[in-house]
């Protein structure tokens, strides 16, 4: 490298100097990288935002791998195992994006097995029947990609790019859901049965997708000044209500809000109010499959302990 | 071609490509239980293949028979029942631990190995372009499970306990994907397909050679009966319910 026998120029700018010039990086539109300055907010929110988004796509794998061994044709079976392995390699890069501001996978892995770590609510739902995997790709991929396509413009360069990555293959995932819900929505009677119940079980989930209200958002704030998000959890909300509303009625479906209607003054739909009790409930640990989930993590971790120390083994005594 | 030998060639593409449905499904299992993050992707996608090559062996059955190849796929996997499959016993056996999944997938890709090699020189074209380039793909499983057996094998004292385990456990088995039914004698005259006893003694030197350098021991009294394919283990029942729960709520659906 040009320069590399020269002692590096000892910065001496204060921290206010420092952060005057990163935010008018940030407003420049420019993309902050691993090596550049960055305030220790700045820093520890991306690691919370960024290990929370891998574990909840390792987590992720589990409700839908479920019907892996299940899916009613070879075509849909090799599709979602794609898709759940699609999932492992969204993980993969995530944690690698995390990796680049200092966080190894070791710690981050032991504060999702400890519990200390969050990840998407969603998946502490049960998938009880192939039409969820419909209403998964479709719901849940679908608010997953509206998030990630606003993070994908994210100051940060490589969770930026990251996410550009993953949103080009959640729109196949999303594609495959929304293939799924159209055949059995003008399926047989009990398909189109079956797809009712499970869009009856995943709609309010998926709209709690989205994050408490704004005015109840901590982090919010700070988070859009630093241009790690650009909208807000209820405009974000807003978007997919509007966009999913009327394709979902047009197949015939219902959807369970009995305040849903389409607003001619705002051209927007008025929806009904999230539980916010089961909201919270769920993110604290009580919902109908957190136990469940840690418990499988916990044993994938445990039953492959004995492998990764013969990888380890194996290693140091070939490593010449 | 009569139609003996028609329905001779056309039984044996089914068991080759059950034979990859059910290890590939056995091997989806392990889609997010994976010991690392790395092979929730690498063995996936090891699992992907097998099924693939399942339907590319149940097609060329189809065409075959004279059977559409959409359907004919999708008929034989999930309304077959466990009497009708003709998959050997060894890819049934539950998935048990990753010493016991990464052993049978190496004995397997093995033996795919030798036979799609003289596949590859059938007298009937379509198998042979079909063998050739699913040996493509088969070159790199190999070389996955080759280096899982090794890094296994030479690890620590708990992997080689259990990898010789496995082995104990699967070598009857193994032994078991070159019994020949009466039918092959047939097709071997025919040359579409390779004498499976000649292919036994190749696979036999390459697997004892690499897992003795891997510090395994060759298990010796291999009093075991050797199950033909028309015989199965308790575990096919349990993999098929699964697998066809599905598909049989309403079998003139689309799904």
């Amino acid at each position: 490298m040009y320069g590399a026998t020269v002692d590096p120029i000892e910065d001496i700018r204060t921290d206010e100097e420092k952060l005057a010039e990163f935010e008018a990086r940030i407003a420049r539109g420019e993309k902050i990288e691993p090596g550049d300055w960055m305030p220790d907010e700045y820093r520890r929110q991306l690691i919370r935002m960024i290990s929370q988004h891998a574990h909840s796509e390792v987590v992720g794998m589990l409700p839908e791998g479920a019907f892996i061994t299940r899916a009613p044709n070879l075509r849909r079976k090799l599709i979602l195992l794609a898709k759940v392995q699609d999932e492992a390699g969204h993980g993969q890069y995530l944690y690698h994006a995390a990796e680049t501001l200092g966080a190894t996978r070791e710690e981050m892995l032991e504060a999702l097995l400890s519990g200390k770590a969050k990840y998407s609510s969603i998946f502490n739902y049960p998938t009880l029947s192939w039409a969820d995997m419909g209403a998964i790709g479709w719901l849940v991929d679908g608010a997953a990609i509206l998030n990630q396509t606003m993070l994908a413009k994210c100051s940060y360069g490589p969770y930026a790019r990251a996410m550009v990555r993953i949103c080009a293959e959640e729109n196949f995932h999303r594609r495959q859901g929304q293939d799924i819900v159209i055949t059995l929505a003008l399926g047989t009677p009990e398909q189109k049965g079956m797809m009712q119940d499970s869009i009856n079980r995943w709609w309010w989930p998926t709209l709690m997708m989205f994050g408490p209200h704004d005015t109840d958002s901590p982090n919010s704030a700070v988070l859009i000044r630093w241009g790690i998000k650009t909208k807000t959890n209820d405009e974000l909300r807003q978007t997919f209500v509007d966009q999913t509303v009327p394709e979902l009625l047009a197949l015939g479906l219902t959807i369970p809000d009995p305040e849903l209607r389409y607003d001619e003054a705002s051209g927007h739909w008025h929806f009904g109010e999230i539980n916010w009790d089961e909201f919270w409930n769920v993110v604290k640990g009580n919902g109908p499959c957190n136990a469940e989930r840690m418990a499988a993590r916990r044993q994938a971790h445990e039953d492959g302990l004995w492998v990764r120390e013969a990888m380890a083994a194996y290693a140091e005594k070939h490593q010449s | 071609m009569n139609a003996n030998l028609k329905q001779a060639l056309t039984d044996y593409l089914v068991a080759m490509a059950d034979d990859e449905l059910i290890l590939g499904h056995r091997n989806s299992e392990w889609c997010g239980h994976a010991p690392i993050l790395e092979e929730d992707i690498a063995f996936a996608n090891i699992a992907l293949d097998e099924i693939g090559h399942a339907i590319v062996w149940y097609e060329l059955a189809a065409d075959l028979s004279g059977e559409d190849r959409d359907t004919y796929a999708n008929r034989v996997v999930y309304f077959r029942d466990a009497p009708d499959y003709r998959n050997t016993q060894m890819v049934e056996l539950p998935k048990g631990d990753w010493a016991f999944t990464m052993l049978r997938q190496y004995l397997f890709d093995q033996f795919e190995m030798v036979r799609l090699e003289k596949l590859t020189q059938s007298s009937y074209a379509s198998l042979a372009e079909a063998a050739a380039k699913i040996r493509t793909e088969e070159i790199y499983h190999l070389r996955h499970t080759r280096a899982w057996v090794r890094r296994l094998g030479l690890g620590t004292d708990e992997s080689h306990r259990r990898m010789q385990a496995a082995l104990n456990d699967l070598w009857p088995y193994a032994l078991a994907l070159f019994e020949a039914s009466t039918r092959e004698t047939l097709l071997i005259q025919a040359s579409y397909i390779p004498d499976i006893s000649i292919l036994k003694t190749a696979w036999q030197v390459q697997v004892t050679t690499y897992l003795q350098e891997a510090a395994l021991t060759m298990p010796t009294n291999s009093s075991h009966a050797i199950p033909p394919r028309t015989h199965h283990t308790e575990h096919l029942g349990g993999l098929l319910s699964d697998l066809q729960q599905v598909a049989r709520l309403d079998p003139m659906a689309k799904w």
